[in-house]
């Protein structure tokens, strides 16, 4: 028990700490990297729960991770960056050192209340996963937040989808159903997104979100 | 019981002058490791005991301008690094002055030399040491909040600060992956880095260049003056790998228990793994760039966000596998 539980702390561990690397990263191609990397390490974690848990269905979505996440976005990802010919660095909102600081901040909030949740020795386990889960959900949250650019905050969604499957392996009796759904509206809300960068990308000549402040006259 | 007391001090002894004997070859391990891959001929491995018997033969000038503290710092600096260096265990756990390693006590060692070592820097007026001593603080300030939080975190697994008790601690336990225990490595090897102004905080080989810091607080020594420094520098790369090695390496390391054959097997661990990192480090100074100063801060903030990610994991798990 001890080493299955060792190895999947082991793996969420390391997506906290690639959320982390993804609001340190200064450039978009590395941001996009770390993201694959991340989803690759959740496809792994989530492949782990399920040769030891005994579940053959999450293989299927460790798959899907695998694929889509790990590969096939960030390729995609990759390509829409070398089409729009934008900025090689990330525009931030903060500096590094706050981004973190706050990262930090908000790592330290999900564990505080989760541990408050799972404090009865039976739920540690999945109670400690959890609270990794939360803390990447939001990180992705905070990456969005502080991110003018489009791709960035793509990025930053999905990486937050990353915490929530993790989230939903931690727990047991979650459907396949329900994955497949998560799965498949975030699959949208990339098209969605992506729409809307070119959009934005067509009108302002810019994929900096500050301009549809200006457009709607809220700011300067 | 006086033969048990002799045998204990005869052992702190050995330690004491290992850590000073073997600390020129490691810097000299270091050296040859990156000439070799830069396909140099390089420095025998003996060159620092060779530097500093030069350069203790050599006469001593000192600027006019300078004040007791410039002349007296050198050997303080020497003497509060030796200790600290000392008490980092090596071979083994159970020495006599074991219940002063306290890594706390280890961290204020090293900040008092570096105090005295910034102010020599600054004592004699010129612009070089100015500038390396204010950068040498900057690098302190982000650094030892990193540092502290690495020891609370290896306290809290161990339950205690003492170092020969968290080397008990870590040898009696089983192989096993921890991620606090990870991410305090990173960020402890980050923090080593910086402390002993290896590439990519500021490169040990170079002089006479805007970006130095260590050089340029100890460009206005020489002599005897100069040798105490170096031997200095040389004696917290050995204490920091030693630190490395005791805390997650420490096996072969003779528990409290042991006599003779236990240190001596102690002993040949403990100076095959030195060598080994030293060998590690010159791999990693070939293989990667210098940053900018003002990259700093951020290079640095990742070993505090490491050390408190440790933390904070090292909470989560408390209680499981202990």
């Amino acid at each position: 028990m001890n080493e299955v539980y060792d190895i999947s702390h082991l793996l969420a561990g390391v997506m906290l700490v690639t959320s982390f690397a993804l609001l340190y990263q200064g450039r978009i191609a590395s941001v996009v990297n770390t993201f694959a990397a991340q989803s690759i390490t959740l496809s792994l974690a989530v492949a782990w729960a399920a040769w030891s848990q005994d579940r053959p269905d999450l293989f299927i979505t460790a798959t899907i991770a695998f694929t889509l996440k790990g590969v096939i976005i960030p390729i995609a990802l990759h390509r829409t960056v070398a089409r729009l010919g934008i900025h090689h660095e990330v525009e931030k909102v903060v500096g590094v050192g706050i981004a973190l600081m706050v990262g930090l901040a908000l790592t330290a909030l999900a564990q505080a209340l989760l541990l408050k949740v799972a404090h009865s020795p039976e739920n540690y386990y999945a109670g400690e996963q959890l609270a990794l889960a939360l803390a990447i959900i939001l990180l992705g949250f905070l990456m969005m937040i502080l991110r003018r650019n489009a791709v960035t905050q793509v990025v930053g969604f999905m990486s937050m989808e990353n915490g929530l499957i993790l989230a939903a392996t931690g727990a047991r009796g979650m459907p396949l159903v329900v994955e497949v759904s998560v799965a498949f509206s975030v699959l949208i809300a990339l098209f969605v997104f992506a729409v809307f960068v070119f959009r934005i990308r067509e009108r302002f000549d810019t994929i900096d979100v500050g301009a549809l402040d200006r457009m709607r006259g809220d700011r300067r | 019981m006086t033969g048990d007391f002799l045998i204990q001090l005869l052992a702190q002894g050995t330690q004491m002058f290992m850590v000073l004997l073997i600390a020129p070859l490691t810097v000299g391990v270091v050296r040859r490791v990156k000439a070799i891959l830069m396909r140099r001929q390089g420095a025998p491995l003996l060159q620092g005991y060779r530097d500093l018997s030069k350069l203790l033969h050599k006469e001593s000038v000192i600027a006019d301008s300078a004040s007791w503290l410039f002349r007296s710092a050198p050997s303080l600096i020497f003497a509060l690094t030796w200790v600290a260096a000392a008490l980092v265990p090596s071979f083994a756990s159970g020495l006599m002055f074991n219940w002063a390693a306290d890594v706390v006590a280890l961290v204020a060692l090293l900040g008092a030399a570096r105090a005295l070592l910034a102010l020599a820097g600054m004592d004699v007026g010129t612009s070089f040491g100015g500038i390396g001593s204010s950068r040498e603080m900057m690098i302190a300030t982000l650094a030892e909040p990193a540092m502290m939080l690495i020891v609370l975190t290896l306290a809290i697994a161990a339950g205690t600060t003492r170092l020969p008790g968290v080397a008990d601690f870590f040898i009696g336990q089983p192989i096993a992956v921890r991620v606090s225990l990870a991410l305090s490595l990173i960020a402890l090897i980050i923090v080593a880095l910086a402390e002993n102004a290896r590439i990519p905080v500021d490169n040990p080989t170079t002089h006479l260049e805007l970006t130095m810091v260590h050089e340029a607080m100890i460009l206005e020594y020489s002599g005897r003056h100069l040798a105490l420094i170096e031997a200095a520098s040389y004696l917290k790369l050995v204490l920091y790998l030693s630190l490395l090695i005791c805390l997650f390496a420490p096996f072969g390391m003779a528990p409290a228990t042991a006599s003779f054959g236990g240190w001596a097997i102690g002993l040949v661990a403990w100076v095959a793994k030195l060598l080994g990192g030293a060998a590690l480090l010159g791999v990693w100074e070939v293989s990667i760039a210098k940053m900018r100063v003002f990259r700093l801060p951020d290079y640095l903030g990742v070993a505090f966000v490491f050390g408190f990610l440790a933390i904070l994991l090292a909470f989560l798990s408390r209680g499981v596998g202990q």
